[in-house]
């Protein structure tokens, strides 16, 4: 970990408000050759070295194309999945290596909520079991209660509480999803890991799904991670946001930060490739159209992981030095960038994008 | 005359619980070198309308009727055998899932070759050609190579860009691309517009895209069709659309954009779902959404007529021309916002 990597989880950890520190989290998922003596022969790195904190109350976005580890890593921290490497600390104690058991505490207060509403939830349950699960498994409340605080959550997330002994079937995408909500806030977790949770629905229910979620957690004050690739639903939804490419995060900056100055190429490439709802804008704009697709994270490129696809490549340097996640002079602490040559200022042309000079860390 | 003219198009589907008016009264069209957006949420019948231009509906259970002029020829009664000469070759589907869309057990070159000796007599040795001319021209990487590759050997985009190849090989007139860059990535989606755009402007041909983004629409259509619940509610060009937007269901869609340029305290949201299309609303079909439902709305289905002052545009509202321009100003200042 670099100096103001671990300087920067320092001072969070003296501001006493955070709830989830990720330090240098790793997950690899081996690739095994031969019929009857399996021996590892590659590993797919998902995940490779991801640190951040997550203050109480906030909004974290993760963003990224799909195969950059971003759900891998949900899962780590939700330990669904065991991590290769790394720690996890929830409310400074490090969970990364507790058994079922004693995890379980920790289940009440982290949930999350899948992106797709059709697969999550159980088709041969009703309603009312589903969101009651996770109050059963805990063992809180009588079966009384339970009834209530049940139809008390589908009112909160604006589902009609006589809809209780419904199917899933019964209820159309942004309404499941609404039963997926209902289900996450049972047990009052403090955080929610929300892993796409608006992209398979509809753009008008899309934005009654992020107003409730925005309800929620000025309400109940939670603290959400959320995942997803469309930037504008990130943008309009996070307080702080991550850019992940190949299982590491590229760059990290609050939202203004990284919306109207991006430092890392990639992140610049991102936001240029969003299609603009302004036909005026759209059409005078100049995008930077990336080259070829995401390497393969089973044999990452040197160095820097973007260089294969960088309009700044520089030969010599980029693929074989690799960048650390640091802040530069000139621009705020909180903003971090994983690049030898980050962008002087926003937007660039296409001209400027490909002439960067070194900036020192 | 337009390349394609659409009028009252209506294809209903009889299922067990009663008849599904999937489109019902569809009317647009299309010139050559144009490129026509057709927006709307899932279920609003886009991608039915552009099924039965193409003759791709199931026969069994399928109705439809109006008429589907392609360069004078009515599509809607065509003979089977006439459709399959038109297909592939002077109109062109490209399908939002591209690994469903290729046939998984042969090499995208075989494909590929098959789509042109089809429509042509060319030997096996010119029609692999071409099909290396063609992939090479989508931007796939050693062509020459990947011409015998199966199609689960390319990504995501690579796929969706072999599925471009095959739309293109007979240089269509008509292009339909029905949400072909829904299931991608951004920087893909924006590699594969700029590829639809640039082929599109060297063989001038005419595209329909079918999609439920507005950015996208904003930024390579010339005309839009917005549908809500099989209905054309709105039309017009790329700027009557987005500067001055008439119909209400226009107005719900576009607050509710998340933006990139813009902070946003709260997304404007339209209220409820999306209505069934087996027992569809009486009157106007939004009117049980809308924020500005008035008692004629609930009785009496508005006609989709031009707004006073230019014909081109046309609405399908029973709000008055005073209210709609304040309002249609008030959400563009909204969107506008802080920036």
């Amino acid at each position: 970990m670099t100096g103001a990597q671990s300087e920067m989880v320092l001072e969070s950890r003296a501001s006493g408000d955070e709830l989830l520190v990720v330090e240098d989290l790793q997950k690899y998922f081996p690739i095994s050759q031969g019929m009857i003596f399996q021996r590892q022969s590659a590993a797919v790195q998902a995940v490779d070295g991801v640190s951040f904190t997550v203050r109480e109350g906030e909004t974290i976005g993760v963003v990224g194309e799909s195969g950059c580890g971003k759900s891998t890593m949900a899962r780590c921290i939700m330990k669904l999945l065991e991590p290769t490497g790394g720690r996890i600390l929830y409310r400074g104690r490090d969970i990364t290596k507790l058994s079922r058991t004693e995890m379980r505490p920790y289940r009440r207060e982290m949930m999350m909520i899948f992106q797709d509403p059709y697969a999550s939830l159980n088709p041969r349950k009703r309603v009312g079991f589903i969101v009651a699960e996770a109050l059963e498994v805990h063992k809180i409340g009588t079966p009384a209660e339970v009834k209530r605080r049940v139809q008390e959550l589908l009112e909160v997330v604006g589902l009609n509480p006589e809809h209780y002994n419904r199917f899933p079937h019964e209820f159309s995408g942004g309404q499941r999803q609404r039963i997926g909500i209902a289900r996450a806030l049972a047990v009052n977790p403090k955080l929610i890991v929300c892993d796409e949770p608006v992209s398979a629905l509809d753009v008008s229910v899309q934005a009654q799904i992020l107003n409730l979620l925005k309800d929620l957690q000025s309400e109940f004050g939670l603290t959400y991670i959320f995942i997803a690739h469309d930037l504008n639903v990130v943008r309009y939804i996070s307080d702080r946001v991550l850019v992940m490419y190949l299982g590491q995060i590229v760059e990290s900056a609050t939202r203004a930060e990284l919306y109207n100055d991006p430092k890392h190429p990639y992140t610049g490439a991102l936001l240029s490739a969003v299609p603009v709802p302004d036909p005026d804008v759209g059409r005078n704009r100049k995008r930077i159209v990336l080259e070829g697709d995401v390497p393969s994270p089973i044999n990452p490129p040197s160095a820097c992981r973007f260089h294969t696809r960088c309009p700044r490549f520089v030969e010599g340097h980029c693929d074989v030095e690799p960048p650390e996640l640091v802040s530069r002079a000139g621009i705020p602490s909180s903003h971090l960038a994983r690049c030898h040559y980050p962008l002087e200022r926003w937007p660039l042309s296409e001209e400027e994008m490909r002439r960067g000079r070194a900036v020192p860390a | 005359m337009a390349l394609l003219e659409v009028k009252d198009l209506k294809t209903y589907f009889s299922t067990g619980d009663g008849v599904v008016k999937a489109v019902d009264g569809v009317s647009f069209s299309i010139e050559k070198g144009e490129t026509l957006g057709i927006v709307g949420e899932s279920g609003s019948g886009k991608s039915v309308t552009c099924l039965t231009i193409m003759g791709l509906n199931a026969k069994r259970n399928t109705i439809s009727s109006g008429e589907a002029l392609f360069k004078g020829e009515d599509l809607l009664t065509a003979k089977p055998g006439r459709l399959r000469e038109l297909r592939g070759n002077e109109i062109a589907m490209i399908f939002q899932d591209p690994m469903t869309s290729l046939n998984p057990v042969h090499t995208v070159g075989k494909q590929l070759v098959e789509a042109v000796q089809l429509h042509s007599d060319m030997s096996k040795q010119q029609a692999r050609a071409r099909a290396l001319e063609l992939l090479k021209q989508v931007g796939i990487p050693r062509a020459e190579r990947r011409i015998d590759d199966y199609p689960h050997q390319f990504s995501g985009g690579m796929r969706q860009r072999v599925m471009i190849a095959m739309s293109l090989i007979n240089n269509p007139d008509l292009l339909i691309a029905d949400e072909p860059t829904t299931a991608l990535d951004v920087t893909t989606q924006a590699q594969i517009l700029a590829l639809i755009e640039r082929l599109q402007a060297e063989y001038n041909s005419a595209v329909i895209m079918i999609t439920h983004d507005l950015g996208v629409v904003a930024e390579i259509a010339d005309d839009i069709v917005v549908m809500y619940a099989a209905e054309v509610v709105e039309g017009g060009s790329v700027d009557d659309i987005f500067h001055s937007p008439h119909h209400p269901y226009t107005w719900g869609l576009m607050g509710s954009l998340p933006r990139l340029n813009t902070d946003v305290d709260r997304l404007a949201q339209i209220s409820g779902q999306p209505p069934s299309l087996l027992r569809p609303p009486s009157g106007c079909r939004f009117h049980p959404r809308c924020p500005y439902v008035m008692e004629i709305c609930r009785t009496v289905d508005p006609e989709l007529k031009p707004v006073p002052g230019d014909q081109n545009h046309l609405q399908a509202c029973h709000l008055d021309e005073a209210t709609k321009e304040q309002e249609a100003a008030r959400l563009l200042g909204a969107v506008a916002g802080v920036s």
